[in-house]
């Protein structure tokens, strides 16, 4: 076991992933001699070689659909976008090429591909670096969308992820990068070395994709959150009281329905909590799944707390990002209804 | 069994890395004045070299030489000189604020002053570029106020952008500066179809296009050349090829094609490279684009050959990727110091002129900072209103965004 930050516990995986099997490789911009803008890539250049881990050019087209091309071969590429606002350009790519490949060949060719994505807000990076569009690719069949919420996470399941026969979105929340956010922009935050889920093993692990965690057990209502939006769902529950389950769903393709299921049949309320616009967000979906399973169970209204329905500002953010007080003012008003 | 060797694949590198000594005797650069001039009516196959040649005006001694020499007076070129210190200085200016935490990001232009400045000045009014995040030169050369560009900076309350946009990010239609996005190459294509607008409404108005040479590679940069060169748009595609893409030397966007200008040829697109450290060169060319662009005789595209000598941004470290002398080595000079030689080679300016011009460059920037801080920074001060996140989404706003609002408290 080691101490990880979320950057270590990622570049640990592709390390973990890339000794382990030859036809691993990792590209895009800037991940090769330099490591990446984020540091993530960062010496598999040097241990692995320039043919395995390499700079791209600044083509996210380019990147996805050789990446493609290269697992239709039978390699496994770990690719980064250097901002996941960057991927549009790959969109084609991506949706209809790499999530449709293994369906309309009838698995006579498959695409076992990782787009590794920084993705949400928190960090002064305005409307092109703080975007969270994960629900641009649940809406895909045939892509799996992973959402780590700390480094223990991470590491497991972006290894399960380069294993994966099938194409993974796996978008990694860079204000957790360094630690766990609470939402509390104006505190520092604590490193992950301070933090049980920043020990990870050094070794090969996985975590298997599909499967949420409940970080916190309650029994008065369940708020479902994922990636940055659990550490302020955990800040809210504390800081109001409520006797919160709060679920990290982990994985958002394929849903852990299950997990979501009896917990909201046990607490009898539900908050879903994204960093994402609310129209049409992962929520939205989540909402849906809840009324549908739990209808009978429910004590109150489904309610969400997201992003606006605005791009993201720069000035502003932390008036955009759903922080504790938000996401605590929709517990207590759960508890009420 | 094979008469074939097994594949290897191909990764293209720098020459040198941090460590190494910067070495750019393999760059051939043309001698100032060396390069012909072609009438601007010339047929692209006629002219290829010019896509492989480097335009160059000022040599050596700091003289004006060869076909390109000649389009701008003294007048002209002091106000050019002044242009680029003001930009230089207004970058370290805001560097320094930026590590003062008064904003969040910077970018600048160190060593590429003369690109935007010497561009802006072949334009005319109402003409539209589609600019990157490196040419504030095509804003302070139009005499854009240094103040509104530094409340854009510092996202305050008298930001015209409202604190939406990253710093840098500017916008000015009455200027001619097109908004500019984060997603790279995405503003290039459209400034082919603002040209296409401008002809099929048989104005005069022609644009500029502009993008960095990493970002070359993007498929919005092939989609603009094939719009161009189709429909023979008036538009001046610029490629700034300042040698570094983040940590990405430019070897990784170009490949195996002889220069980024050459892309040009095989849309049938004349293309010419130039010394973009040379204000006389680059101006000049601008002009002959421009003037094909008005004749109606449709694209042409140019790279601007320069050094990014800063970081690509306040979050970047170049020290990690380059050796920390090459912008020393880099054989096209300063693009200030070229100029003001030129000009005290003339007798048009003096070593205590070009002093004394610093200090008021320098004054006349801090009067702006004072005043732009007046109105806040990023996190002091005053703020647009939270408000201002619900507007402007859609010219009515919806019910939807107003109940946000609400909620949102205002
Ligand atoms: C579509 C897209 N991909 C990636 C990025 C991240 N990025 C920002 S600047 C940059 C490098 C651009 O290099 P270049 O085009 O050479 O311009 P320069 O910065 O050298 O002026 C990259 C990769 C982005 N902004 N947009």
């Amino acid at each position: 076991m080691a101490r990880m930050t979320m950057i270590e516990a990622v570049r640990s995986a592709m390390d973990v992933s890339m000794e382990r099997d030859d036809d691993v490789v990792v590209f895009g911009e800037d991940v090769g001699y330099f490591g990446g803008v984020f540091r993530c890539t960062q010496g598999l250049q040097a241990k692995y070689g320039k043919t395995r881990c390499f700079d791209a050019p600044i083509s996210e087209s380019g990147i996805v659909g050789t990446a493609i091309g290269m697992a239709a071969y039978g390699l496994k590429p770990c690719v980064e976008i250097q901002f996941a606002d960057y991927m549009y350009p790959a969109y084609d790519q991506i949706t209809q090429e790499a999530a449709r490949i293994r369906y309309r060949s009838n698995g006579d060719f498959t695409c076992p591909i990782v787009l590794r994505m920084p993705t949400g807000g928190g960090i002064f990076g305005g409307q092109t670096h703080s975007q969270s569009p994960e629900a641009l690719f649940t809406h895909v069949c045939g892509l799996k969308v992973v959402v780590p919420s700390n480094p223990y996470d991470a590491k497991g399941l972006l290894i399960a992820s380069i294993e994966d026969p099938d194409p993974v979105i796996f978008l990694e929340p860079k204000r957790l990068y360094n630690g766990p956010f609470d939402g509390h922009h104006e505190k520092p935050v604590t490193p992950w070395s301070k933090h049980d889920l920043g020990e990870v093993p050094e070794g090969h692990f996985s975590i298997p994709i599909g499967k949420a965690e409940i970080r916190k057990p309650g029994s008065a209502v369940t708020v479902i959150a994922y990636g940055t939006m659990v550490h302020v769902a955990l800040a809210a529950a504390e800081e109001t009281g409520v006797d919160a389950e709060v679920i990290d769903l982990r994985s958002l393709l394929p849903l852990d329905l299950d997990t979501i299921v009896q917990s909201v049949n046990k607490t009898g309320r539900c908050v879903v909590v994204h960093e994402a616009t609310l129209t049409s967000g992962f929520g939205a979906e989540v909402a849906a799944l809840v009324q549908q399973h739990c209808f009978y169970h429910l004590e109150a209204p489904i309610v969400r707390v997201t992003g606006w329905d605005t791009p993201y500002p720069h000035a502003q953010e932390w008036d955009y990002f759903p922080g504790p007080a938000r996401v605590g003012r929709a517990l207590v008003d759960v508890m009420g209804a | 069994m094979t008469e074939f060797q097994r594949l290897s694949l191909h990764v293209p590198e720098p020459a040198v890395r941090p460590g190494g000594t910067p070495d750019f005797s393999n760059v051939s650069i043309a001698k100032a004045g060396a390069v012909a001039r072609p009438p601007v009516d010339s047929a692209p196959e006629d002219i290829r070299d010019l896509a492989y040649s480097i335009i160059r005006v000022l040599n050596r001694e700091g003289e004006a030489v060869g076909p390109w020499a000649g389009f701008l007076s003294d007048d002209e070129l002091l106000t050019g000189l002044r242009h680029m210190m003001k930009l230089r200085t207004f970058d370290a200016r805001m560097l320094m604020a930026q590590r003062q935490g008064k904003t969040s990001f910077y970018m600048q232009h160190l060593g590429e002053e003369a690109v935007s400045c010497a561009f802006r000045k072949a334009l005319r009014n109402g003409d539209m570029n589609f600019p990157t995040y490196r040419q504030a030169g095509l804003l302070i050369a139009d005499d854009y106020p240094m103040e509104e560009m530094m409340n854009q900076i510092f996202s305050n309350e008298s930001d015209p952008l409202r604190g939406r946009q990253l710093p840098v990010m500017y916008s000015s239609r009455e200027h001619g500066f097109f908004t500019i996005s984060g997603n790279l190459s995405t503003q290039y294509v459209q400034a082919v179809g603002w040209a296409m607008a401008s002809a099929i409404k048989n104005d005069t108005k022609i644009a500029a296009a502009w993008i960095g040479d990493g970002s070359t590679a993007e498929s919005d940069f092939h989609s603009a050349l094939v719009f161009a060169s189709t429909y023979k748009a008036p538009v001046i595609l610029n490629i700034v090829n300042n040698q570094w893409a983040i940590s990405t030397f430019q070897g990784i966007a170009r490949g195996g094609s002889g220069t980024f200008a050459a892309r040009g040829l095989g849309f049938g697109i004349p293309a010419l490279r130039v010394d973009g450290n040379d204000y006389l060169a680059v101006h000049a060319v601008s002009l002959w684009a421009a003037e094909r662009a008005r004749r109606n005789l449709g694209p042409t595209l140019i790279e601007y050959v320069t050094y990014r000598v800063g970081a690509h941004s306040t979050s970047d470290d170049p020290s990690a990727y380059r050796p920390k002398t090459e912008s020393e080595a880099w054989p096209l000079g300063d693009p200030v110091l070229r100029l003001k030689k030129h000009l005290i080679a003339k007798g048009a300016w003096s070593e205590s002129r070009h002093v004394q011009a610093e200090a008021e460059i320098l004054d006349e920037v801090l009067d702006a900072q004072k005043r732009a801080e007046a109105h806040g920074t990023l996190h002091a001060g005053g703020k647009p209103s939270v408000r201002d996140i619900f507007d402007g989404v859609y010219a009515d706003m919806p019910a939807h965004i107003r109940r946000q609002r609400q909620e949102a408290g205002y």
